[in-house]
């Protein structure tokens, strides 16, 4: 893990159910950082005695191209509230082209999230190299600032909970849709 | 029959599901006659008249296995899976509703009320002038009638009762479920929640394999009717969005030996967890481009990712639905 200089830095409060209200909610970001450029970013964060956010929960791998997109929805389903992906930039990836492989899997992961009704600013990628400590420290701030204007994230099936008794006795038909149904009646000649 | 035997129990059963796994059982033809002569099969709605109170009536665990098909939308189906789950040793979820929730598992992109409007209200083919809705319950003449409650999320199988074992498809392959009988009636059962096909993905079983280029760099999908297809060329090489490199095998690639591509429907294989995920994983590193322009102009091609990726397992998946707002 880098350092995280300013120990003084609160951490945000956990929260197992998730429902925060938007005051005083933190998010939880898990960010996952590329060994050779984003990861050694923080690295040179923490040891130049730099602040960022607390909210990044830092998860490094080898490559960017090594983050799955199970990753991500695994991340979204155990309770982040965003997720940061951090690589080296075009050309620089230690691995020639993973980078790119990241991009591409990330934009179309982000169509996907996207239509699954999660705000496409909870999920993020940068490309921060070894030597840009100062630009990590504001992609992290940044989205952290972004994400605790959205709120937290709710997902309407907690993973591993689907509630058996989920809406079934709820009034049938929902009392919205039988006043739909009742203008309906009044439309028709 | 009237005489008792002791030949094992079967039952058949359906949930939200389209007939077609009906079908595949059918489809086993002169197959079938031996699993009929080797079993006693004491419910099938499609074809038998046994009813629920004959399951009732039945000891528990006095029926070998239970092949549930479709998923679970409504809370009868819910009702009918934990009973043949008490009076079952095994219950085998038949086919991709059941394994992953399936087709009728996209309605997770939608809430309840937004079902009701398009089914009841607003589509062109209903004709509903006094906008008559479901309702649990109502009466007519005098009687008191009752429907099934509808729950707002689909759900596989799995994850309303205990589960043991899975045959993947949409609908399943007859050789794959002529295996899994085989497996089953052998008395040397694999580990519990084993999915019963080959656990390798389809590309290991296409007749197109050695087309498949080792560097594939996609510039543009293309969608089966804008294109003449080769006949012996890897799909992905022609530019069709084919989920074989992701999805199981154990079809005999039938899709894609009719010049279809693979739409995924027999799920991931036992080392992935999020069959979408993945496929959109494989899919994605293929693509042509290598900034974002480039690559948003070829996912232009894929209008459709949840549908595309997650056609037959969004109950399933690691998100399970869209969210309600």
């Amino acid at each position: 893990m880098p350092e995280k200089a300013e120990q003084t830095a609160q951490e945000p409060q956990a929260d197992p159910t998730n429902q925060t209200s938007a005051e005083g909610f933190e998010p939880r970001i898990v960010a996952l950082f590329c060994n050779w450029c984003t990861y050694m970013a923080a690295d040179l964060a923490g040891t130049s005695r730099m602040r960022y956010a607390p909210n990044v929960r830092v998860v490094r791998v080898m490559c960017s191209g090594r983050i799955d997109p199970q990753f991500v929805m695994h991340a979204f389903s155990r309770g982040a509230d965003g997720v940061l992906i951090g690589g080296c930039h075009p050309g620089d990836c230690h691995y020639q082209e993973g980078n790119y492989k990241a991009l591409r899997r990330f934009r179309l992961l982000r169509r996907v999230i996207e239509s699954l009704g999660i705000e496409r600013e909870r999920l993020r990628l940068e490309w921060i190299s070894a030597s840009e400590a100062d630009r990590l420290r504001k992609v992290a701030d940044e989205m952290a600032a972004d994400i605790r204007a959205l709120g937290p994230l709710q997902l309407s099936i907690p993973a591993e909970d689907f509630p058996t008794a989920e809406g079934a006795d709820a009034e049938l038909p929902s009392p919205e849709i039988a006043e739909e149904a009742a203008a309906k009646e009044v439309a028709v000649p | 029959m009237t005489e008792p035997n002791d030949k094992p129990k079967v039952a058949f059963y359906w949930c939200a599901s389209c007939g077609g796994c009906e079908e595949a059982v059918v489809d086993l033809a002169e197959g079938i006659l031996d699993v009929v002569g080797a079993v006693d099969i004491v419910m099938w709605p499609v074809a038998l008249d046994f009813k629920r109170a004959d399951i009732e009536a039945m000891a528990d665990g006095s029926i070998l296995a239970s092949f549930i098909n479709g998923a679970i939308r409504t809370t009868e189906q819910e009702e009918m899976a934990s009973l043949l789950r008490r009076k079952s040793k095994l219950v085998i979820a038949f086919g991709a509703c059941s394994q992953l929730g399936g087709i009728p598992g996209l309605a997770n992109l939608y809430d309840r009320d937004g079902i009701y409007r398009a089914a009841y209200l607003e589509s062109p083919s209903t004709e509903n002038p006094e906008g008559t809705l479901p309702r649990l319950r109502s009466r007519e003449n005098g009687y008191e009638l009752s429907l099934p409650g509808f729950y707002e999320t689909v759900r596989a199988l799995g994850q309303v009762i205990d589960v043991d074992y899975a045959i993947p498809g949409c609908a399943p392959h007859p050789k794959v479920i002529q295996s899994a009988v085989a497996t089953l009636l052998s008395g040397e059962l694999p580990p519990k929640e084993t999915v019963l096909a080959p656990d390798q993905a389809l590309c290991e079983e296409c007749p197109r394999r050695e087309s498949k280029p080792l560097d594939l760099s996609i510039s543009e999908f293309k969608r089966p009717h804008e294109v003449l297809i080769d006949e012996e060329t890897c799909l992905l090489a022609q530019g069709l969005l084919c989920l074989g490199p992701a999805t199981r095998a154990g079809c005999d690639a039938a899709c894609v030996c009719g010049n279809m591509p693979c739409s995924g429907c027999s799920g991931p294989t036992s080392r992935v967890v999020d069959h979408g995920a993945k496929a959109i994983s494989g899919i994605a590193s293929l693509i042509g481009g290598d900034d974002e322009e480039a690559i948003d102009r070829v996912l232009e091609g894929i209008p459709d990712p949840v549908g595309t990726f997650y056609r037959y397992g969004l109950p399933a998946s690691l998100l399970r639905r869209k969210t309600l707002s």
